[in-house]
């Protein structure tokens, strides 16, 4: 089992209809890309989930850090004018 | 005929059932979450196509035949699985052996029934080639895995297809349903898929660095209703709720 342990950690994406984008599903351990792929498969989409799997290495994401949220995501707090919505929508516009 | 047919019936489903019933004693013990999940998976499929089967079974056998009653109420002389499916889980490279050695049958196995002339055979197999298709490639990878893996999980994987390799040649005899099945143009001719298993088996095997056993005698008996030792505690498992509970429903 001490090789189990190695197994790296993977994050997985699965899109669930055609058209629609991939959403983060969650993670799992395995070997290597392939690997992955098979346990995704399997973890994820035995329910009739999806329509295409993407796999990435944990390692290979770069993260913000939670303690620079506050200079990261604060200064839009007070900036709701960022927001379209102070304006009339015509009726003709139907999808917004 | 319809008897025959019946017969020729449980000898496809007895396998799939027998193997889906091993695969499923691992549920919640596979050896880490993705592949006890992924065996789980296999189990089902394989008890999807079982029900399809038996369904049909029972249509052909007539009076108060039912999936269920064929399922769970036969006597262990009256299944007639072959003997390699019936084996012992033991560890994960005997797990993956045993559903690798299997899988490359069933899946040449469906892929001629697919033309059988009998409509509802022919559609079950249409079904779950797609499914098999998948056990194949997982068995196979994991094979090439720990085969030309760590030395450990190769001597593993070695010893554990050493050992099973004795139950395939089972696989290619044919019964006396399966020889009045295929005059009738409804069974598939296994002694001719053999040609087909031993070129695959050697592929992967050989790419997995694990050499082909030289056995030289061969078990036999499933097809025939004469099982191993592991077959009656196997029932015992799968039949002990309708036998202690008689028409018990979920």
């Amino acid at each position: 089992m001490a090789a189990k342990k190695n197994w790296p950690l993977w994050e997985i994406f699965v899109r669930s209809k055609n058209g629609l984008e991939h959403r983060h599903f969650g993670s799992l351990h395995a070997a290597d890309a392939e690997m992955a792929l098979e346990n995704a498969r399997d973890v994820y989409t035995r329910r009739n989930e999806g329509v295409s799997i993407w796999v990435v290495e944990s390692k290979n994401i770069t993260a913000s850090n939670p303690d620079n949220n506050g200079e990261l995501f604060e200064p839009a707090q007070d900036k709701i004018y960022r927001h379209p919505t102070f304006y009339d929508l015509p009726d003709e516009v139907k999808h917004m | 005929m319809k008897d025959t047919l019946y017969q020729y019936i449980l000898g496809i489903a007895d396998n799939c059932l027998i193997l889906g019933q091993r695969l499923g004693e691992l549920c919640g013990h596979g050896p880490s979450l993705e592949t006890d999940i992924a065996c789980t998976n296999i189990s089902l499929d394989l008890l999807g196509q079982t029900r399809s089967y038996y369904q049909y079974a029972a249509k052909a056998k007539g009076g108060n035949a039912t999936e269920d009653n064929i399922a769970f109420l036969r006597k262990e002389r009256e299944y007639v699985n072959v003997l390699l499916v019936e084996q012992p889980n033991t560890d994960f490279a005997y797990t993956i052996a045993r559903q690798f050695l299997f899988d490359v049958y069933h899946l040449l196995f469906l892929n001629e029934l697919q033309s059988s002339t009998d409509m509802t055979l022919a559609a079950i197999a249409k079904k779950a080639i797609k499914e098999v298709s998948y056990h194949e490639r997982f068995s196979s990878d994991w094979i090439k895995r720990l085969g030309d893996g760590t030395k450990e999980s190769h001597d593993k994987m070695q010893k554990a297809i050493n050992d099973l390799w004795t139950y395939t040649d089972e696989l290619f005899h044919q019964t006396l349903a399966d020889e009045a099945m295929i005059i009738a143009g409804i069974g598939v001719e296994t002694s001719k898929l053999r040609e087909a298993y031993d070129q695959q088996v050697t592929d992967i095997l050989t790419e997995a660095t694990i050499a082909i056993p030289d056995t030289k005698w061969f078990q036999k008996g499933g097809k025939k209703g004469i099982h191993t030792e592991h077959m009656g505690y196997l029932l015992n498992d799968l039949q002990y709720m309708q036998r202690t509970y008689p028409n018990m429903e979920w």
